[in-house]
């Protein structure tokens, strides 16, 4: 564990060294253009209107980061073979790759803090002031940062076994059917086949279900997220992401480097 | 008596290729070899002879197809173990974005070193792989005798009972040779295990106890260098000039170059040979013992090696 800390620890220092952290400039600068332009319009939608789009942005920049660094990860490592010294040094593989899971997620976490710190001044310059019912945005960016954490241990999970552009495919591909989850629960069942309405159902609660992530609608209107979503949410990326992560540990763990 | 500091049984190494994988070819076969405690071994073979697949079976960065190695008599999945290992890969590369010292310190973590007993430790690996200097820049900007010598410090950086270097001498300018023999000197001093591969024969002449010959994904011998030597008989070498035009057979068989001319003969012929050359009114020179070398040894083995190849694939024309 303590050997997962130091990879973790290095791998933010890499994110910062390589100038990850510089996407926030980009948001700042979105943020900014975007009171401007609200100030034009009318009042009592900023509310709507700066969260909806702060919030979108948050989730997107970090779910590039989160795609492309994610898998970069450790194809890089083996790529490069930066690997070959490390792995000789007393640390089992699953330390490594879990310290490579835990440096991204802190870079995000870093990264995801400091935006909604910005999205935060802005509503307070727009609004003049911030009340209790503005706490749900912050639940809103912490499950973003949820979401971000099981797509990191996707594309992790994906850059064990195949190729870093597949990979990247695969994962942007099951974070889009992961948004629609619900729907492939609710499928009709009078056109399905008993056989094929079981497969769904057996194949939504498999795929990662990022809807119950997306409070967009609530944080834009100010109200409350229930405790117990929270709390769904929490867990629910615990369990995945631990699953996730021994999958991609086990199929690490045999391979070969080349 | 004590085990082996590296032992290997039967340890073999297949990649699959072409289509769908289903062919195999073998780049370790079989081998099987002991490293005493204390010595200081060779690898010797030539390119794509399976030195490095060995070295990275036993550090666990590949995996067997077929047999198990011991290191300090235990299994090379004892992640414990690698404690007391030091390994430097082949054409080492190390994260870029870091400078020596902080990569130094990275890889000092992962072996409990206390802070103050880290930064020692490196302040002292750097000055021993002449890197004192450059310290401070990130290795993106290192050239690559520089990373082989930061790939030298990491791995003797945690003072490990066993190193394993995989062409330590690779990319080094001669100065920076004559430092990495002498570290080596300097660990067997200590009384640490060293194995490591290495083109460069001299060098495996000069510092090992024991060589491993490998050609073809097999250990051909293993011994001291100078046994080695003795499989090969030995002749005996004439150096003579002409006074005037011969055509005698001997002197046909002679290798010319300038004036002077040179005859290799068995032992057993050489008084014939000298009567026939004085008979052809050659001006003899010197006689002296040829003595094979390891690179002789080495060149038979890859020669006889290639030959068989060949033949295979005449037969499976
Ligand atoms: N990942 C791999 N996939 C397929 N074949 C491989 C792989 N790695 C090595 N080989 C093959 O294994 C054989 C032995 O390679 P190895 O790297 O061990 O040679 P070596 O003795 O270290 O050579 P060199 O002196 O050039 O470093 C070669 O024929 C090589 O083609
Ligand atoms: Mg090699």
């Amino acid at each position: 564990m303590r050997r997962a800390g130091v990879v973790a620890l290095n791998t933010f220092r890499e994110a910062v060294r390589d100038r990850v952290l510089y996407n926030l400039v980009f948001f700042a600068l979105l943020m900014i253009a975007a009171s401007v332009a609200v100030g034009q319009i009318s009042i009592g939608i900023e509310q709507t209107v700066i969260v909806s789009l702060g919030l979108s942005a948050i989730s997107v920049i970090g779910l590039l980061i989160s795609v492309f660094l994610g898998v970069a990860l450790v194809s890089k490592e083996m790529d490069k073979r930066t690997l070959y010294a490390l792995l000789a040094k007393p640390v089992r593989r699953w330390e490594f790759l879990l310290g490579k899971f835990g440096g991204l997620v802190l870079t995000l976490t870093v990264n995801t803090a400091a935006m909604a710190l910005g999205l935060l001044l802005v509503m307070l310059y727009v609004k003049h002031g911030l009340g209790g019912s503005d706490t749900v945005v912050l639940v809103g960016v912490y499950f973003i940062l949820l979401k971000l954490a099981l797509v990191v241990a996707l594309a992790l999970l994906f850059s064990c076994f195949t190729t870093p552009l597949l990979a990247i495919l695969f994962t942007v591909g099951l974070y889009i059917v992961g948004l629609y989850v619900q729907e492939l629960r609710n499928l009709p069942v009078q056109v399905m086949s008993p056989a094929m309405s079981a497969f769904t159902k057996w194949l939504s609660y498999l795929l990662p279900n990022f809807e119950n992530f997306n409070v967009m609608a609530m944080a834009a209107h100010g109200r409350a997220v229930p405790g117990a979503l929270v709390l769904q949410n929490t867990l629910y990326t615990l369990v995945y992401c631990t699953i996730v992560l021994t999958a991609a540990a086990a199929v690490f763990s045999r391979r070969n480097l080349k | 008596m004590p085990a082996p500091a590296i032992e290997t049984e039967n340890l073999t190494k297949e990649y699959p290729f072409g289509f769908l994988h289903l062919m195999k070819r073998t780049s370790l076969e079989g081998l099987n070899m002991q490293v005493e405690t204390g010595e200081v071994f060779g690898f010797i073979g030539p390119n794509g002879a399976g030195k490095s697949t060995a070295i990275k079976l036993l550090m666990r960065l590949i995996f067997p197809t077929a047999g198990s190695a011991r290191i300090l008599g235990k299994p090379i999945s004892d992640v414990e173990m690698h404690r007391d290992i030091g390994y430097l890969p082949e054409q080492p590369y190390f994260y870029d974005y870091l400078t020596a010292t902080e990569v130094l310190d990275y890889f000092a973590r992962f072996h409990d070193l206390a802070a103050a007993d880290r930064k020692d430790r490196i302040e002292r690996m750097l000055k021993k792989v002449g890197l004192e200097t450059a310290r401070k820049i990130q290795l993106r900007k290192y050239s690559k005798g520089m990373l082989q010598r930061v790939g030298l410090a990491q791995a003797i950086l945690h003072d490990p009972k066993v190193v394993i270097l995989d062409e330590p001498m690779s990319g080094l300018d001669p100065v920076g040779r004559r430092e990495v023999r002498d570290i080596i000197l300097q660990l067997k001093k200590d009384g640490k295990t060293v194995m490591f591969s290495t083109h460069i024969l001299s060098d495996a002449e000069m510092l090992c106890d024991r060589v491993g010959v490998i050609v073809g994904g097999k250990l051909r011998g293993v011994g001291a260098p100078g046994t080695l030597v003795d499989m090969k008989t030995l002749g005996m070498e004439i150096l003579f000039e002409l006074t005037g035009a011969s055509n005698a057979p001997l002197v046909a068989k002679a290798t010319r170059t300038g004036d002077r001319y040179r005859l290799q003969v068995a032992e057993e012929e050489l008084y014939a040979a000298i009567e026939q050359l004085r008979g052809a009114g050659a001006r003899i020179l010197s006689v002296s013992q040829v003595k094979a070398t390891l690179e002789e040894f080495f060149m038979n083995l890859v020669e006889a090696d290639r030959a068989q190849g060949a033949a295979v694939e005449v037969s499976e024309q």
